[in-house]
C-alpha cells in the first residue's frame, strides 16, 4: 500500500507543479490547435477525411512529445531526481507517478483537441475516443521513462524524438488502423497488447535508468 | 563463404524471375543475421542489467553495432529486389523491409543516446534498456504492420517464401549458414579491437 501511497503523492506533486506554474498544459493546449489549424491548409480542398484522420495523430503525437520534453524539466534543473532516488521507495514508483501525471495532461490536451478536431474535420465516432485512450496509455508509459533517459543525455530535446518515434510507431497503426477501420477491434487488441508489453518493461526497468 | 557464392550462381536453378531471384541467398539470410545480431544484443543487454555481466555491455554494443549494419544491407539489397520484381526502388507492401526500416531508425537513436552519454555505468544501463526495448519492438511492429496493410492495402498480402525446390532451399541454407559465419567472425575481431581500444586507453592513463 505505501507504494500506491508513493505514486499518489509523486502524481500529485506533478500535478500541483503544474497547477502552480502553469507551463505545460497551456503550452500543449495551443500547439494542438494549432496543429489542427495548420492542417485544414495543409489539405487541399476535396482531400478526404481519412486523410484529416491520419493527421489527427500527427498532431497528437507531437503534442505529446511536446509534454514529454518538459516532463523532467524540474527534476532537472532542481535536482529533485536525486532526491527521488535516495527516497526510501521503490524506484518504478517515480515512473508510475511521473507516468499517471503525462496521462493526466495528455487526457487534458486530448480533452480540448478531439472537439476541436469534431469542429474542424469530422464528428469523432467511439473507436477514434478508445483508440486516443489506449493510445495515451502506451505513449504515457514508454514516453515518461525515454523522457528520463533523453535528460541524461546531453542534447536533450534533440533526442527524445529520435528515441521515441521508431517505438511509436506501432501506437500510430493501430491508433490510425481504429479509427478507420471497419473493424476497430484489432488495432484496439494491438493498442492493449503494447500498452501492457511495455508497461511491464518500463516499469521493470526504470531503476536501471536513474541508477548506476 | 566462397561455398555459398558458388553454390549461389552456379548450383541453384533459375526460377521464372531469372536472374533477379539470386539476390534472394543475398537479401534473406543477410536479414535473418540481422535479426540474430539484434537478438543477441539484446540477450546481452539483460545480461548487463540481471547478472551484471562486466563485458555485456561491450558485446550487446558491437552485437548491435552488427545488426545495424546487416540491417542496412537488407534495406539495400531488398530495395534492388524490389526494384527488379515490381519496378520500384522501394515497396511498403513488402512487410519486412518496412520492419527493417523501422528497426533500421530505432537503432540509429539506439547509437545517438549511445553516442551522446559519457562512457560509465549509466551509459551501460541506459544502452542496455534501449536495446531491450528493440526486441520488445520486432513482435509487435510485425504484427502492427501486419494490419497496418489491411487499410494501407485492401488486397490480402499472401506469403510465398516456403514453396521453394529442394536444391534452392539447399542453397539458402549454405548461403545462411555463411552469412551467420561471417557475422560471427566479425563480431569476434570487432570485439577483439574494442577491447584492444579499452586495455591500451588503460594503460596510458596509468603511464601519465
Amino acid at each position: 500500500m505505501t507504494y500506491l501511497a508513493d505514486v499518489g503523492a509523486l502524481a500529485r506533486k506533478d500535478l500541483l507543479l503544474e497547477l502552480r506554474a502553469r507551463d505545460t498544459i497551456p503550452a500543449m493546449l495551443l500547439f494542438v490547435v494549432s496543429t489542427l489549424v495548420v492542417f485544414h491548409f495543409v489539405l487541399p480542398t476535396g482531400s478526404s477525411d481519412l486523410a484529416a484522420t491520419g493527421l489527427l495523430w500527427v498532431a497528437l503525437l507531437f503534442t505529446a512529445l511536446l509534454g514529454l520534453s518538459r516532463a523532467f524539466a524540474a527534476e532537472r534543473e532542481q535536482g529533485v531526481i536525486d532526491g527521488l532516488v535516495l527516497a526510501p521507495s521503490d524506484r518504478s514508483a517515480i515512473w508510475l507517478g511521473k507516468a499517471l501525471s503525462i496521462l493526466a495532461f495528455l487526457g487534458l490536451a486530448e480533452l480540448i483537441a478531439l472537439p476541436a478536431y469534431a469542429l474542424f474535420f469530422k464528428p469523432v465516432d467511439a473507436a477514434l475516443v478508445g483508440g486516443v485512450a489506449l493510445a495515451n496509455l502506451g505513449i504515457a508509459a514508454v514516453g515518461t521513462l525515454l523522457a528520463a533517459m533523453a535528460t541524461a543525455g546531453r542534447a536533450r530535446e534533440l533526442l527524445l524524438p529520435l528515441l521515441f518515434l521508431p517505438l511509436a510507431i506501432p501506437i500510430v497503426i493501430g491508433g490510425v488502423g481504429a479509427s478507420v477501420a471497419d473493424d476497430p477491434g484489432r488495432y484496439l487488441g494491438l493498442l492493449g497488447v503494447y500498452d501492457a508489453l511495455f508497461a511491464i518493461i518500463c516499469w521493470a526497468s526504470f531503476e536501471y535508468v536513474v541508477t548506476e | 563463404m566462397a561455398a555459398s557464392i558458388a553454390l549461389i550462381f552456379f548450383y541453384a536453378p533459375v526460377d521464372e524471375d531469372g536472374l533477379n531471384q539470386k539476390i534472394f541467398y543475398f537479401h534473406v539470410p543477410i536479414a535473418f543475421t540481422a535479426y540474430a545480431c539484434f537478438a543477441w544484443g539484446g540477450w546481452k543487454a539483460l545480461r548487463h542489467l540481471w547478472k551484471r555481466e562486466e563485458n555485456a555491455d561491450l558485446e550487446s554494443y558491437v552485437a548491435i553495432h552488427l545488426g545495424v549494419i546487416f540491417g542496412a544491407l537488407t534495406l539495400v539489397t531488398g530495395s534492388i529486389w524490389a526494384r527488379f520484381r515490381w519496378g520500384h526502388w522501394w515497396e511498403w507492401k513488402e512487410d519486412q523491409l518496412v520492419l527493417f526500416l523501422i528497426l533500421f531508425l530505432f537503432y540509429c537513436a539506439y547509437f545517438m543516446l549511445r553516442f551522446s552519454l559519457p562512457p560509465g555505468p549509466q551509459r551501460a544501463n541506459l544502452s542496455a534498456v534501449y536495446a531491450l526495448f528493440g526486441v520488445a519492438l520486432i513482435p509487435v511492429s510485425v504484427l502492427a504492420i501486419r494490419l497496418s496493410q489491411r487499410f494501407i492495402h485492401p488486397v490480402a498480402f499472401n506469403e510465398h517464401g516456403t514453396n521453394m525446390a529442394a536444391s534452392q532451399f539447399f542453397t539458402f541454407l549454405v548461403a545462411l549458414a555463411a552469412m551467420l559465419a561471417l557475422a560471427a567472425t566479425m563480431y569476434g575481431v570487432e570485439l577483439a579491437g574494442k577491447r584492444l581500444d579499452e586495455r591500451l586507453r588503460e594503460l596510458r592513463e596509468a603511464l601519465q
